[in-house]
Parts: structure tokens; C-alpha cells; sequence
């Protein structure tokens, strides 16, 4: 891989497996699979998402992403309650390769422990992970 | 020497000085005392070769098969004609692999096989989407089950009709063990599955109701009737069917079923002994993904040109591992192959004529049967190609008296159903002439006659 693509804004925070999240507020977040996550996958060809209303666990599996090679748990970076998915992805998988930090998100979450986001990488330390891979 | 002999005792002295050990005893010390058997297993003495070629030749020559006698059997497998041409081609030695074609660029006929299979199943069913066959008709129940769990999101309990074939909630129920799921059995009332028993067994946790239709009575079940308390609370409707009887009855797509599935032996696969067959598995789209087993797939090479390739793969153990849909390893291929060339010697409408046929023969069967004195029906249920009795005598005694006369009459109930000890079911199929179905009668009322139970 060339590290120059791979691409994290620095404006999120992220999951050693690949996944970020963006606060908004206090309370909210929205999620979604890195750059480097959807170049391994490949081109996705479907979205299983969770129910609105469904519990997640940071560390835990709360999504599929099927791409042609493989069917992969997405990890929750933090946990929460969904209370939106993105339904575009249903008819446009693509998106997620095409826009994976925009159109391509995955869910909007009510965060019911905040404080986890301590936890997680800066934009520069997933840079020096991914530099590891 | 050959795989199946095992180590001489030079091999075991050349692998024992390997290791650094003089002994097999010596090889064994950890293993504690208390473990040990000390003692040769109780098993007869061996036999020469010839002994058992004539063993087993005696023990072959005890079975009886539908060429000798005249078969009444049913109960989810059927004496059907099979034309010669399904052997002709299966026999090919292209189609004689029990090896996943998964490379399209070597395996096209296999995959077309495959595709044409499922085209006709979803036809048949008058679902979207079919694989390309399972094991049987049991496990394929079994794995609508697990379907159900996966789309389900949590819930783990199924509500089950007691006219689904007994084989097939067996195997439910040792699945259900490991899906940590729970069964609620609805009885039949009159022949077909009690309606507000039903109703009321569903609720917001049930993952999926399970019907069969023609029943294991042979009752012909109201699928859409009793199919709109799963989908009042969300449950998948899965329905058993016979394939042989939809050229004649409304398909389950038709009658709301979210999968359709069942025993695929009457198409095209002779009885055999009780196997190989193959399941059949169709479903609605939304489905697509949690499908078991394989699905050919329709698609255009690089220069244009038509081709099949296995799709979906992603679903499946060798990509998915654990969270596969299912853990098939080798599709029925053979037996789906055999079933599509029946399907295609039929027609479209031979098919439909013999549904016909059959509905007629049963319907003359059943009439004649019922007027025989000590034998009545044990439902008045519409039924298509098999019936159900009840004897005033002990069914295997008169099952034996008709054996006799070289009719296999039929499958006594109280075997699998405490509550139709004298239930006798009967099935019919083209191959069952009028003149048998007269004999027969006439067998069944000698054997009662004789077997009577005088109260």
C-alpha cells in the first residue's frame, strides 16, 4: 500500500480496526471504516446494517460490509444506541469505497459512554499504526 | 501394501526404535490404569472375504423393493416413474463429481446444470431465488431455521405445525439445541394444522413458523390463512412442500411464504433404499444473502458470450468461516441434475397433467378405500396424492397380511404419531394403476376382516 493514499482526517478519531468516528455534540457520533479498511476490502458490494434502536458495544461487531472477496464484521468504536443508518448504501455499497469518510458513513449513534473516546486514536497515531501494518 | 492394512509388526518395531521406546506398552505408561480396557473388545471373530460376500448377499436379499411389490408407501418419498433418459445423462461421466465447481473456466455444464436446476425450483415455488440444492428434505427445514435466527436479530423460538413431516422437526430439534432455540408443536384438528392454535403460539419472539403442505396427512393446509399470524409478528413463513403437487396447487410465493423448501426425491430420484436425494431451498429476495448452500449464477465472459459462475460466494464456509450460512460442503448436485431432467422430460404441461393425474387416482383411491368395511378416513381434509385411514384393526398385522399378497399398503401412523395408532397413509403415483388400487382394496378388506378387533 502507499501510505500518501491512505488518507485520515484529522478531525476524527479512530479504532485500531480500521474504523472511525466523528462527535458531534456531546452525546452523538457518526461512524464509519477507514480508508485503509475499505482499499483491504475491496470493492463493496453490500451494506448489513443494524436496527435503529439497537444497542452497540465499543470493540464489539454492530455492521457487515460484504465486498467481493469477503463478508467483514465492522468493530464499534464506541458504544451507544443507533438511531440512524445509512440508508443511501443500500442501493449504493460503492459509496463506501468512493466516500468512506463522507456519503459513505455507516451509522449516527447516541453514545451512552462518552468517556471511551479517550480511548481512541488521534489521526496521527492511526497514521503510525497503519505504517506498522 | 494397501490403505486399509495396518502397520506390521516390522513397521511398529522401526517406528517404536524411532521414537526411543521399546514397547507399544511402554508408549502407552501415562496413560492411568483406570482408563485402560485390559481386555480385547467384545467384537465377533473376523470373516474371510467369501464369508462376507454371503453375509451380506443374505442380509440385500431380506430387502423388498417397489419392483416386487406393489408400493402405497409415501410418507415424504415416492414411487415415481423415472424416465430412462435422467440416467442416461446422469450417468455421463462429466456430471459424476461430487467436487463444487468452483472454477467457471473448467465447469461450465455443471453450473449450467446448476442454473437450470434452480430456475425450475423457482418457478415451481414462485420465489425469487433458489440455491442449488441440500442434503434432504429434514436439514433443509433445519437450515431455514438457522436463516430464521440470522434475520431474526434475537429471537429464538419457532412455532411448528405437527404436519410437518416428523423426520423433519426431529432434525429441527437437534439443531434447535445449538441455535439455543425453543419449539412450540401446533397439533392438527381434523387433518390440518389448528388455526387459532397457531395464531396464538406466535408472538413478537417467534423467528419463524413452520408449515407443510400437502400435510403429512396429506391434507392440503390454507398456508396463507394460517401464514398471517407470522407475518402479524414478523416471523419468516416457511413451508414444506411436495414438488410433485405444485403443477396443481397454488405455489407457497403465492401464499405469502418467505421460503419454500422440501424433499426433492420425487423428481427425478428413484427410492434407492431411503437415499441419496436432494432438498430444494427457495426464498425472497431479502433473503438472498442468508441463503444456504451454493447459488449459480448467470453472467457474460469478456468476450460477451453467456456463462455460469458460482455466486455469492462470500456467504459461504470457505470465505466466511465461522459465520457462514451454512456448512455444506458438496451440493446434491447429481440428484438436483436428475430432478431437472425429469422436470424437462415432463414439460410444462406433462407436468401439470400429472399433478392432475394424481389428484385424480388419489381421489378415486381415497373413495374406494374409505368404502371398504373397517376402514373410514381419518380426515375429510382436500388432499392431492396421498390420504390418510384409520383401521379397526392393528395396522402392522394388516400391513403384514398385504405384504403377503405383495402390496406394501401403506405407512402405519402410530408410528410416528401416538394419537393415529390405526392410521394407515397411503400415496399414490402414476406408476399406481386402477387395478392396483382395486387390489389393494380388496387386500386391505381381507386383512381387516381377519385382524378385526372383536370388542
Amino acid at each position: 500500500m502507499i501510505l500518501s493514499d491512505a488518507n485520515c482526517p484529522d478531525e476524527l478519531l479512530y479504532h485500531d480496526q480500521h474504523d472511525w468516528a466523528r462527535l458531534e455534540g456531546d452525546e452523538h457520533a457518526v461512524f464509519g471504516i477507514t480508508w485503509y479498511a475499505q482499499d483491504s476490502l475491496g470493492e463493496v458490494v453490500f451494506y448489513d446494517p443494524p436496527e435503529v434502536g439497537a444497542e452497540i458495544h465499543k470493540d464489539a461487531s454492530y455492521a457487515e460490509v460484504e465486498s467481493v472477496k469477503a463478508v467483514s464484521d465492522v468493530i464499534a468504536p464506541l458504544s451507544g444506541e443507533i438511531v440512524e443508518v445509512n440508508d443511501e448504501l443500500a442501493d449504493s455499497p460503492e459509496k463506501i469505497n468512493e466516500d468512506p469518510y463522507g456519503e459513505g458513513w455507516l451509522v449516527k449513534v447516541k453514545l451512552t459512554a462518552a468517556a471511551e473516546a479517550d480511548a481512541l486514536l488521534g489521526a496521527e497515531e492511526y497514521r503510525k499504526l497503519l505504517e506498522n501494518e | 501394501m494397501s490403505r486399509y492394512t495396518s502397520a506390521t509388526p516390522a513397521d511398529r518395531a522401526e517406528m517404536l526404535a524411532t521414537i526411543g521406546v521399546d514397547s507399544v506398552a511402554e508408549l502407552f505408561a501415562q496413560i492411568p490404569q483406570s482408563l485402560r480396557l485390559d481386555r480385547p473388545l467384545s467384537l465377533p471373530a473376523g470373516m474371510s472375504e467369501a464369508e462376507v460376500y454371503e453375509r451380506l448377499a443374505a442380509l440385500a436379499a431380506r430387502n423388498v423393493d417397489c419392483e416386487e411389490q406393489v408400493c402405497f408407501l409415501g410418507a415424504g418419498m415416492y414411487d415415481h416413474y423415472v424416465p430412462a433418459i435422467v440416467d442416461a445423462i446422469t450417468q455421463r461421466s462429466e456430471f459424476l463429481t461430487p467436487y463444487t465447481p468452483y472454477q467457471p473456466e473448467i465447469s461450465q455444464g455443471g453450473l449450467q446444470a446448476m442454473f437450470e436446476f434452480q430456475t425450475a425450483m423457482s418457478e415451481l415455488t414462485a420465489l425469487p431465488v433458489s440455491n442449488a440444492g441440500l442434503y434432504e428434505g429434514p436439514s433443509s427445514v433445519a437450515s431455514a431455521a438457522y436463516l430464521a435466527i440470522g434475520a431474526g436479530k434475537g429471537r429464538r423460538r419457532f412455532v411448528v405445525s405437527r404436519g410437518v413431516h416428523p423426520h423433519s422437526r426431529e432434525t429441527l430439534a437437534t439443531y434447535s439445541v445449538g441455535f439455543d432455540a425453543e419449539i412450540e408443536e401446533v397439533d392438527l384438528r381434523d387433518g390440518l394444522t389448528d388455526a387459532a392454535t397457531l395464531a396464538a403460539a406466535v408472538d413478537d419472539e417467534t423467528a419463524a413458523v413452520f408449515l407443510q403442505s400437502p400435510n403429512f396427512l396429506g391434507a392440503i393446509e390454507d398456508v396463507e390463512a394460517l401464514g398471517a399470524a407470522a407475518k402479524e409478528h414478523g416471523a419468516l413463513l416457511v413451508v414444506a412442500v411436495d414438488p410433485m403437487t405444485l403443477g396443481v396447487l397454488e405455489p407457497p410465493g403465492e401464499q405469502g411464504a418467505d421460503i419454500a423448501l422440501g424433499e426433492g426425491q420425487p423428481l427425478g430420484n428413484r427410492l434407492d433404499f431411503g437415499g441419496p436425494s436432494f432438498g430444494f431451498f427457495c426464498g425472497t429476495e431479502e433473503l438472498i444473502r442468508k441463503m444456504p448452500g451454493r447459488i449459480a449464477g448467470e453472467t457474460d465472459d469478456v468476450d460477451g458470450r453467456r456463462g455460469f459462475v458460482l455466486a455469492l460466494q462470500t456467504r459461504e464456509q470457505h470465505i466466511r468461516r465461522e459465520k457462514a450460512t451454512h456448512n455444506i460442503c458438496t451440493a446434491q448436485a447429481l440428484n438436483a441434475l436428475a430432478a431437472t431432467i425429469h422436470l424437462a422430460w415432463l414439460g410444462r404441461e406433462g407436468f401439470r397433467e400429472l399433478g392432475e393425474l394424481l389428484v385424480r387416482r388419489t381421489a378415486y383411491a381415497r373413495e374406494r378405500l374409505a368404502a371398504v368395511a373397517g376402514v373410514e378416513l381419518l380426515h375429510e381434509a382436500p388432499v392431492a396424492r396421498e390420504f390418510a385411514l384409520r383401521l379397526a384393526a392393528p395396522v402392522d398385522r394388516v400391513l403384514e397380511r398385504c405384504a403377503e399378497r405383495g402390496i406394501a399398503a401403506g405407512y402405519p401412523l402410530g408410528r410416528e404419531y401416538p394419537e393415529y395408532e390405526n392410521g394407515l397413509l397411503v400415496a399414490i403415483t402414476e406408476r399406481r394403476t386402477r387395478e392396483q388400487i382395486d387390489a389393494l382394496a380388496e387386500a386391505l378388506g381381507a386383512a381387516v376382516a381377519a385382524e378385526a378387533v372383536t370388542a
